[in-house]
């Protein structure tokens, strides 16, 4: 490709116009940073965070707050009944405990609250506990601290896969609206430019600032958290980039005939909210249900986020990756070719 | 079409497009001779951009045959593109680039063509070459639009309303531009609704209005069609009519705007004299006086008896 085509020049354009928005440059490659320091914070792993339980302030009330404060498993707040259902109905406690004179307690929680449960199960094995229970059963706990089994290992996959979808939508689909509402498409129609070269270069522009980005995620993911890259940093590279030319391509098709930024950016959320939900970024996409398994699996998110885990977690070869590579590829290629045939410059 | 048109530019007939209930043409037949400097004039609104859209291969007409450069956008456009230059009204360049990246961003989609810094040089932007769009004046971002549209060394350059908006001086500079394009013997179809600009730069000038062309011309041609030279105007507080001023001696036509009178004639020094006696009769007084050259804008009133510029 030599530095005067059409697709070299405009293959600048793209990269110049990146490098010249800083607001561009700073969502693109802190972004991810400052989710995962967010959440990185947020999920720690320091021991196990204590739950929030309210006792209603009766009879037995105050020594049941003692004994659930001293097992060090509880934040206990005495309250009167009427505060204690407000801090329940507000969140600020999972769980409120009410003693009666015949020395029986009432939970009240709500069932489809994790949260709840939970805070029930602690709670009810400190009073059963106390109250002289001995378990049969002999048990050990062995706790899993080891790197690449935490929840920020399984994030910062999530996160780049994430960010490699968000720039490939929004960076590329509202700059290409945009070009087109400021009638620079409508220019470029009268000259003989091929739109194949005008979209492709989209793809490659991003080629420019992948490397950097991928090593800001990872370089900090390692420095701040100790999260691993098991596999081949080649395999990891050119799965990442395989993930941002598809999303590119995705971006495309979304952008090829919107008119207005407020009409593409419908689209991309509507292509974006389900990803972000099911293609397992914050939490393991096996949480939906088995009959949505198939769907889920064949979004592109979802296979890149399982390829980029697999690499870097169980350092999982070029090969072993292959059956998510070729669903990623598979999505781009559709896109990016159907893109070009429906692709309107005005 | 037939073999007769090779030596025109542009050639169409019939051409019609309408936009839900506007027509915006209207039935318009146009031959543009290469080699010419053609001028569309009419007031916003008459079809101008429509017109010249289509003959820029953007826009497809309702109906119509349209022709540029000898050859069809149906069979020919890829051709066609490299052969022709556009300069779009609002059409923005990329802001965050310099002039001299645009323009070699450009001369990138074209077979053929001077070097970006020629084509920055005869802008005159080569000491601009390092700015960004964004930071350019008017004037200068128009200039760098037409650079754009030279760099593949058009054989016809099309300039919609190229000068709107621009101060005098900036207008001057682009008019010599379009004039130093034309010396090479290459043609320029443009779009204006400033006479002066018709008249300065156009060796024919076609007048649109409501999507047809009622008149088309040398600038010249058309302004003796008024069989006038001169139009007379003024303001009164005095009962006149048409028919008491059509009576004054040299005046080919009467027109009132605005309670404002226009007369157009032949000879300013033997009207004057007779409409002061004819005032002074009626014991009227005269508001305001004024008399010039006629010009395209009173041949585009006279055949419609609407002005041209709808300020």
């Amino acid at each position: 490709m030599s530095s005067d085509s059409a697709l070299a020049q405009l293959t600048l354009q793209r990269v110049r116009e990146f490098a010249r928005e800083p607001e561009a440059v700073f969502w693109t490659f802190f972004f991810p940073v400052l989710i995962a320091v967010a959440l990185g914070i947020a999920f720690r792993g320091s021991g196990e965070a204590p739950v929030q339980v309210a006792v209603v302030d009766g009879p037995g009330g105050a020594a049941l707050a003692d004994m659930l404060r001293e097992s060090g498993h509880a934040e206990v707040q005495l309250l009167a009944e009427r505060d204690a259902a407000d801090a329940l109905r507000r969140g600020d406690v999972a769980i409120t405990l009410e003693a009666a004179a015949d020395g029986s307690i009432t939970y009240r929680y709500d069932r489809t609250r994790e949260d709840a449960r939970h805070a029930r199960l602690v709670v009810d094995d400190v009073l059963q506990r106390a109250a002289g229970r001995t378990d049969p059963r002999a048990v050990t706990d062995v706790l899993i601290t080891e790197k690449g089994s935490r929840y920020i290992d399984f994030l910062i996959p999530g996160l780049i896969g994430l960010n490699l979808l968000s720039t490939g939508l929004w960076g590329v689909g509202y700059t290409v609206v945009k070009m087109r509402m400021d009638r620079l498409l409508k220019r470029f129609a009268t000259t003989p430019v091929r739109r194949s070269d005008f979209l492709l270069s989209f793809m490659l522009g991003r080629l420019g600032f992948l490397g950097f980005e991928l090593l800001l995620v990872l370089g900090f993911a390692w420095i701040a958290f100790r999260v691993p890259v098991r596999g081949s940093i080649l395999t990891l590279a050119f799965t990442a980039t395989l993930g941002a030319f598809s999303f590119t391509g995705l971006g495309l098709l979304v952008a090829s005939r919107a008119q207005t930024t407020e009409a593409v950016q419908g689209w991309m959320n509507l292509v974006s909210v389900p990803m972000w939900v099911l293609s397992g970024v914050f939490f393991s996409a096996s949480n939906f249900p088995d009959a949505m398994q198939p769907f889920i699996q064949a979004l592109p998110l979802t296979a890149l986020n399982n390829a980029l885990r697999a690499i870097m977690l169980d350092g999982a070869s070029f090969v072993g990756v292959g059956g998510w590579n070729a669903i990623v590829a598979a999505w781009g290629l559709v896109c990016f070719v159907t893109a070009v045939r429906i692709f309107r410059w005005k | 079409m037939n073999t007769a048109s090779a030596h025109e530019a542009v050639r169409c007939r019939g051409l019609r497009k309408r936009y839900g209930d506007v027509v915006a043409v209207d039935g318009l037949d146009l031959d543009v001779h290469t080699g010419e400097c053609f001028g569309l004039l009419g007031p916003n609104g008459a079809g101008k951009t429509t017109t010249i859209e289509i003959l820029e291969g953007l826009i497809d007409p309702d109906a119509g045959a349209v022709e540029v450069l000898g050859r069809t956008w149906q069979h020919d456009g890829g051709d066609l593109r490299q052969r022709i230059g556009v300069q779009l009204q609002e059409a923005q360049l990329p802001p965050k680039l310099t002039a001299g990246e645009v323009v070699r961003l450009f001369r990138s989609f074209y077979r053929t063509g001077p070097a970006p810094e020629a084509v920055l040089a005869l802008v005159q932007l080569d000491e601009k070459r390092d700015a960004w769009v964004s930071r350019l004046s008017g004037g200068q971002r128009q200039r760098l639009s037409i650079a754009c549209a030279l760099v593949g060394s058009p054989d016809l350059l099309f300039l919609d309303e190229p000068t709107t908006g621009l101060d005098p001086q900036s207008r001057r500079s682009l008019w010599e531009l379009i004039e130093r394009f034309r010396a090479d013997g290459r043609t320029v179809l443009i779009t204006t609704h400033y006479m002066e600009e018709a008249a300065q730069l156009c060796d024919r000038v076609g007048i649109m209005d409501r999507g047809r062309i009622i008149a088309v011309g040398s600038p010249a041609e058309l302004i003796a069609s008024l069989g006038a030279d001169h139009v007379v105007e003024f303001t009164t507080n005095g009962a006149l009519t048409t028919a008491d001023l059509e009576t004054l001696p040299g005046v080919r036509a009467v027109r009132e705007q605005e309670s404002r009178w226009f007369l157009t004639v032949r000879e300013v020094h033997a009207v004057i004299p007779a409409l002061l006696e004819l005032l002074r009769a009626r014991h009227a007084d005269l508001a305001g006086l004024g008399t010039h050259a006629a010009t395209l804008e009173d041949v585009f009133v006279s055949l419609t008896g609407r002005q041209l510029r709808d300020e």
